[in-house]
C-alpha cells in the first residue's frame, strides 16, 4: 500500500552520488501494483536515471493523470511534489507548473488510455507546444485500471484475455509524436532496462518536449498468448533501430565507438548523446525516414525501439523559447516587477476620459 | 405598465440601428465619448449579432444628468442605417421620438407613424458625392450621421474634432477626411430642419473623476495589477477580450526592460479542460494564474474545479456570462450561472463566487479574487455578465494603493519546511480549516502528493471513512471561514423604516437602484442589499431576518440566487418573491418596478 512508508533504513556503505544521495533516497512509496506489473520497472528505470544524473529530487516535478500507470509518480522520487491530476489531462497541469517555474525537471506518467483516448487532445498539443518535459506512456494495450478493455493502441488482431479480437487499428503515439513535429521520440520496453535508463536521461535533459512510450505489459489483463502487449511477444518483436547513450556534460567520452557506426548529438546544456545505429541506414534526425522505418517494421510485425528521432537545436525551442518569457521563473519574479503602481494607473486612465 | 417617460435635455436615449461590420462601432464610440466629454453621464450598450459581417447590429447610448446607467427601455432618437430594420426600428422608437434614416433611397410609405417624427437624410448620396473609393463612402456615412446627430442634439463640435484628434493621432489625412463627412451631415441637419431637437445635451459638470470602460478590460487590469503572471483560455464570446485586454496590458506593463522578454505567460489553450488544467498547475507551482471564460466552458471546466476544491489549489476564473442553455445567445447577456458556477463538479463542492456589478468592481474583485483564492487554497469564480464585460460603462476612476501586497496565503518557504518537524499538507493546524501548502521546488521537506483520490491529513491516500469525512468536514469549515472573508454585501436602506426589501446581485444593481427611485417617488419604500459574494455573509441572514417581504432580482427563469438563498440560509420559503427577466437584454428600471408592483397587487388582492 502505498501509504505504508518502506522503513529509510540509512546505509553507510550505500554509494552517494554528486548530490550526496543514495539511490534509496530516489525511491518512492511502496508500489499497489500488481506483482509482475511493468509500470514497476519503469518507476525502478526512473529511479536510477535520476540518481544517476544527480538531480536533487526536490527540482523535479511529478505529473500524471488516471490509471494504474498514473499512480506510479508515489512510486519514485518521494522528495519530488507529486501531482495525480485528472484522467487524461496531465499534459495541462504540466504546462500550468512548467509554464509557472521553467527551472523544474517535470516527468510526466502517463497510460495508453490516458494518453491516446480521453487524453488524446492534450498530449498532442503539449507535443505542439514543445513543452519542456519528459512524457512517459506506460503502454499496454488495455486500461488496466478499470479492468482490461482494450485501449486505443491496441493491435488489430491482437487477442482480448476473454477471447475478443480488436479490430481498430491503433493509434501510435510514436507516429503521432513525430507528425506533430516532437523533438524527442523514443520506444522502449519496461523489460529491457538498459536501454531505458539512458533515455530517461536523454529525454530529462533534452529542451522541449521528450516522448518515450514504453511497452508495459499488464500481467493481469493483458499477458496471454495472442496479445501483442505481452512480455513474450515484446520481447521476441522489438528491434532497436538505434540506441541511445547518454553522457553528461561533466564526463568524458570514454567508450570507443567504431568509426561510421555511432553519431554524437550535443545538447544544449553541454551533455552528449551518443547514438549507435543499429538498423541500417537508420538516420533518426529524419522526420519523414523515421516515420517510414517504424511503419515498416510494424507491417512486419516487429516494434521498433530506441531512439527514433531528435531534433536538438541551440535556439530556444520550447513553449517558454517561443512565448518569449524572461530566463527567470514566473514564480520567483519580485511583485515589485509586475505591478506598475498608482501612477501608471492614473497615466492610462486619463486616456479613457 | 409602468408609464415611459419622454426625453429632455441631458436625458435621452439614441439608438443607432447598423449593419454588421460595416465600420459604424468607431462612430457611435465617438458619439458616446463626446457626451461624456460634455460632462453628461452616459453609457452605450451593444446588441450584437454572433456574425462577422452583415446581420443587424444596434448601438444605445444613454445620456442621463440624474446618472442612471441602465439600459432605460426607452429610445428618443432612432438612427436607422440599415434598411432591412426599418420597421421593427421605427415600431421601437417611444412615441415622441425621432426617427432618422438615409434617404438616398424611396423609403416604403407604409414606414410612418403619427407619433413620431421622419427625418431623411441623403447619406449615401452625399457620401458618394464627396468621396472616391467605395469602402472610404461606406465608413464615411457613419461619421456624416455622426455629423447629424452633432446639430440634431447641440454637440460641441470642438469636443468631436478633439476626439478625431486624439484616435487617428497623426494620421492628418483621416482626421481631415472624417471632419469632412461630419460638417455634411451637420450642414444639412442645421439647413433642413429645426435644430437643436427638445431633447439634446448641455454642458454639466458631471464626469469629472470618472472615465469610461468595460468590464472586461477594467479585469483585465486588476489582473495585472494583483501580479497574476500566467493566463490560459479558450476563445469564446464575451470573454475573449478580458484575456485580449490581459495580453495589451502586459505588453505595455511586463517587458524585461534589458531583454525585452516576458514577465508573463498567456497559453491559448485547445479547450477549457485544458485551460484550467493550465491554470491548476501553475497556481500548485506558486503562480498567480487565471482563466477566463463564459458558460459552456464552465461546463467543461467542472471535473477539474471539483479536484481543485478537493485538493485545495487556488484557481481564479472569470466566467463572463452569456445566454443559455447550450450555445444559447452567444451575444446576449444572463444570469445563468450563478448557481452551476457555486456548486460546479461532482460531489459535495461549494465554490467562492464574487459577483461585480460594473467595471469598477470587476477590477477590485480580480485583485479581491487572487487574494482570496491564496488564502482560502480554492477557486474563486468571478461571475460577471456579457452587460458589464462588453458594453462601455462610466465609472468612478480605478484607485491604486502602492502599498498593496498580495496575500500569498499559508505558504511555507524553505526557512520554515526545515525547522518543523513533519509536514502535513491538509493539516488544520490553526482550526480556520486551512491547512499550509508548499510550493515545488523549494524543499524535499515539503514534497506531497497532490491526489483527487481520498486522502487524509497528512495528505496520504485513504479510503478510510473517518479519514476522508475528517478533510470534508474541514472543507465545509474552511467554507464558512469563506464566508468571513468575502465581500461584504451592499445595504442601501430606504429614507424611511420599512419591513419590505429587494435583494439582488450584480448586473442587476443600476436598475434595480433607478426602480427604487421611481417607487420611492410613488411612495414605496424598499430597502436594498446586493450581494457580492458567496457563501453568503451574515449580514445577507440579517437582511432576510429583518424584512417580511423579499423581492429578488436576478436574470434568470429558474430563480437561481432564491433557490441559493433558500439552500444557504435560513429564511422561509414565502418570503422570498422572484422578480426574473431572462430575455437577454440587460435589465431595465421599468420591467424591475413592474415585476414588484404586479407580485405586490398580487398579494394584495390574496
Ligand atoms: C473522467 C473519467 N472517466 C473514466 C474514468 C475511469 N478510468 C480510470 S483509469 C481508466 C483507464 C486507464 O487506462 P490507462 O491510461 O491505459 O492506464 P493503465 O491502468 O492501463 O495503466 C479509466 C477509464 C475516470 N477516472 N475518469
Ligand atoms: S491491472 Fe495491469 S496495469 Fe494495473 S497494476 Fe495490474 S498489471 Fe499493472
Ligand atoms: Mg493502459
Amino acid at each position: 500500500m502505498s501509504f505504508i512508508r518502506k522503513p529509510l533504513i540509512l546505509h553507510a556503505d550505500l554509494p552517494r552520488n554528486g548530490v550526496g544521495l543514495t539511490l534509496r533516497d530516489y525511491e518512492g512509496g511502496m508500489s499497489t501494483l500488481c506483482a509482475g506489473c511493468g509500470h514497476d520497472s519503469v518507476s525502478s528505470a526512473i529511479v536510477q536515471a535520476c540518481w544517476e544524473l544527480d538531480i536533487e529530487p526536490h527540482r523535479v516535478v511529478k505529473m500524471s493523470g488516471i490509471g494504474c500507470s498514473s499512480k506510479t509518480p508515489a512510486y519514485f522520487l518521494r522528495g519530488a511534489h507529486g501531482m495525480n491530476s485528472v484522467h487524461g489531462r496531465m499534459p495541462a497541469v504540466a504546462t500550468g507548473a512548467m509554464g509557472a517555474n521553467r527551472r523544474l525537471y517535470c516527468i510526466g506518467v502517463s497510460g495508453d488510455g490516458d494518453s491516446l483516448s480521453i487524453g488524446f487532445g492534450q498530449f498532442a498539443h503539449a507535443v505542439r507546444r514543445n513543452l519542456d518535459m519528459l512524457y512517459l506512456i506506460e503502454n499496454n494495450g488495455v486500461y488496466g485500471l478499470t479492468k482490461g478493455q482494450f485501449s486505443a493502441s491496441a493491435d488489430v488482431g491482437s487477442k482480448a484475455k476473454r477471447g475478443e479480437v480488436n479490430r481498430l487499428r491503433p493509434i501510435d503515439p510514436v507516429l503521432t509524436a513525430i507528425t506533430l513535429g516532437g523533438t524527442f521520440v523514443a520506444r522502449s520496453f519496461s523489460g529491457d532496462k538498459a536501454q531505458l535508463v539512458p533515455l530517461i536521461q536523454a529525454g530529462l535533459r533534452h529542451r522541449g518536449f521528450a516522448l518515450i512510450d514504453i511497452i508495459s505489459p499488464c500481467v493481469t489483463f493483458n499477458d496471454h498468448e495472442g496479445s501483442t502487449k505481452s512480455y513474450a511477444y515484446t520481447r521476441k518483436s522489438s528491434r532497436e533501430a538505434v540506441h541511445a547513450d547518454f553522457v553528461p556534460a561533466a564526463e568524458e567520452i570514454t567508450v570507443d565507438y567504431p568509426a561510421g557506426d555511432a553519431r554524437m548529438v550535443t545538447m544544449h546544456d553541454g551533455s552528449h548523446i551518443v547514438l549507435r545505429k543499429t538498423a541500417d541506414d537508420y538516420d533518426p534526425t529524419d522526420r519523414l525516414a523515421a516515420m517510414e522505418h517504424v511503419e515498416s517494421r510494424h507491417a512486419a510485425g516487429e516494434i521498433a525501439t530506441g531512439l527514433l528521432y531528435l531534433e536538438e537545436s541551440e535556439d530556444d525551442q520550447d513553449m517558454h523559447g517561443t512565448a518569449g518569457t524572461v530566463e527567470e521563473p514566473l514564480v520567483e519574479l519580485p511583485f515589485e516587477s509586475l505591478n506598475p503602481g498608482a501612477a501608471a494607473l492614473a497615466e492610462y486612465q486619463r486616456r479613457l476620459r | 405598465m409602468e408609464e415611459v417617460k419622454k426625453g429632455g435635455v441631458n436625458d435621452f436615449v439614441v439608438k443607432l440601428a447598423n449593419v454588421n461590420g460595416t465600420g459604424s462601432a468607431s462612430a457611435n464610440g465617438l458619439l458616446m465619448k463626446s457626451i461624456f466629454r460634455m460632462g453628461v453621464p452616459v453609457v452605450g450598450k451593444n446588441f450584437f449579432p454572433s456574425n462577422i459581417q452583415g446581420l443587424p447590429t444596434w448601438y444605445e447610448i444613454r445620456a442621463s444628468k440624474d446618472g442612471y446607467l441602465a439600459r432605460s427601455g426607452r429610445v428618443d432618437l432612432m438612427v436607422a442605417m440599415n434598411a432591412e430594420t426599418y420597421a421593427r426600428d421605427l415600431a421601437d422608437v417611444s412615441s415622441g421620438g425621432v426617427f432618422l434614416y438615409d434617404s438616398s433611397w424611396p423609403r416604403d410609405r407604409s414606414l410612418s407613424r403619427k407619433d413620431v417624427r421622419i427625418l431623411g437624410v441623403p447619406l449615401s448620396r452625399m457620401m458618394t458625392e464627396a468621396f472616391e473609393v467605395a469602402r472610404t463612402r461606406i465608413l464615411m456615412k457613419n461619421v456624416a450621421y455622426l455629423g447629424v446627430l452633432v446639430a440634431l442634439l447641440d454637440i460641441e463640435m470642438d469636443v468631436v474634432q478633439q476626439l478625431l484628434e486624439e484616435t487617428f493621432a497623426s494620421k492628418r489625412k483621416l482626421i481631415d477626411a472624417n471632419m469632412q463627412a461630419i460638417k455634411l451631415g451637420h450642414d444639412y441637419a442645421r439647413e433642413h430642419f429645426d435644430c437643436p431637437l427638445e431633447f439634446r445635451v448641455e454642458r454639466m459638470d458631471a464626469t469629472t473623476g470618472h472615465i469610461v470602460i468595460d468590464g472586461n478590460t477594467a479585469a483585465a487590469l486588476g489582473c495585472v495589477y494583483a501580479g497574476a503572471t500566467f493566463g490560459a483560455w479558450y476563445p469564446i464570446t464575451p470573454s475573449t477580450s478580458l484575456m485580449d485586454a490581459f495580453g495589451a496590458f502586459c505588453k505595455r506593463y511586463r517587458k524585461d526592460p534589458e531583454t525585452g522578454r516576458n514577465r508573463y505567460c498567456i497559453v491559448q489553450a485547445e479547450d477549457e479542460l485544458a485551460a484550467i488544467g493550465m491554470v491548476i498547475g501553475a497556481s500548485w507551482a506558486g503562480a498567480r494564474a487565471f482563466t477566463s471564460t463564459s458558460g459552456p466552458g464552465v461546463s467543461l471546466m467542472s471535473e477539474f474545479l471539483g479536484y481543485a476544491y478537493f485538493t485545495e489549489i487556488p484557481v481564479v476564473l472569470f466566467d463572463v456570462q452569456r445566454v443559455g442553455p447550450s450555445t444559447g445567445m452567444p451575444t446576449r447577456t444572463q444570469q445563468g450561472d450563478i448557481m452551476p458556477a457555486a456548486y460546479a463538479s461532482h460531489g459535495d463542492t461549494r465554490h467562492v463566487v464574487l459577483f461585480p456589478a460594473d467595471p469598477g468592481e470587476c477590477f477590485e474583485m480580480a485583485v479581491s479574487a487572487f487574494d482570496l483564492a491564496e488564502r482560502l487554497q480554492t477557486p474563486v469564480i468571478v461571475l460577471s455578465d456579457l452587460d458589464i464585460g462588453m458594453n462601455d460603462w462610466m465609472c468612478r476612476e480605478f484607485q491604486w494603493d502602492d502599498s498593496y501586497r498580495p496575500d500569498r496565503g499559508k505558504v511555507l518557504d524553505a526557512e520554515r519546511l526545515e525547522k518543523i518537524a513533519a509536514f502535513h499538507r491538509y493539516a488544520d493546524v490553526d482550526g480556520d480549516g486551512i491547512p499550509y501548502r508548499s510550493l515545488p521546488g523549494v524543499h524535499s521537506k515539503g514534497a506531497y502528493f497532490t491526489r483527487g483520490s481520498g486522502h487524509n491529513a497528512r495528505g496520504a491516500y485513504t479510503e478510510d471513512a473517518g479519514e476522508y469525512k475528517e478533510v470534508l468536514d474541514r472543507l465545509r469549515r474552511k467554507s464558512d471561514t469563506a464566508a468571513t472573508l468575502v465581500p461584504e454585501p451592499v445595504l442601501m436602506s430606504a429614507r424611511k423604516p420599512t419591513r419590505l426589501g429587494v435583494l439582488s446581485v450584480g448586473g442587476c444593481d443600476q436598475a434595480v437602484r433607478e426602480a427604487l427611485d421611481r417607487l420611492e417617488a410613488r411612495g414605496v419604500a424598499l430597502d436594498y442589499l446586493r450581494v457580492r459574494a458567496f457563501p453568503f455573509s451574515r449580514a445577507v441572514q440579517d437582511f432576510l431576518d429583518d424584512h417580511d417581504q423579499v423581492f429578488v432580482v436576478e436574470q434568470n427563469r429558474d430563480a437561481q440566487l432564491r433557490s441559493m438563498l433558500l439552500i444557504e440560509t435560513e429564511v422561509a420559503r414565502e418570503k422570498l418573491h422572484s422578480v426574473l427577466r431572462y430575455d437577454g437584454l440587460p435589465l431595465n428600471p421599468g420591467a424591475v418596478v413592474d415585476g414588484i408592483d404586479e407580485i405586490m397587487r398580487r398579494s394584495q388582492a390574496a
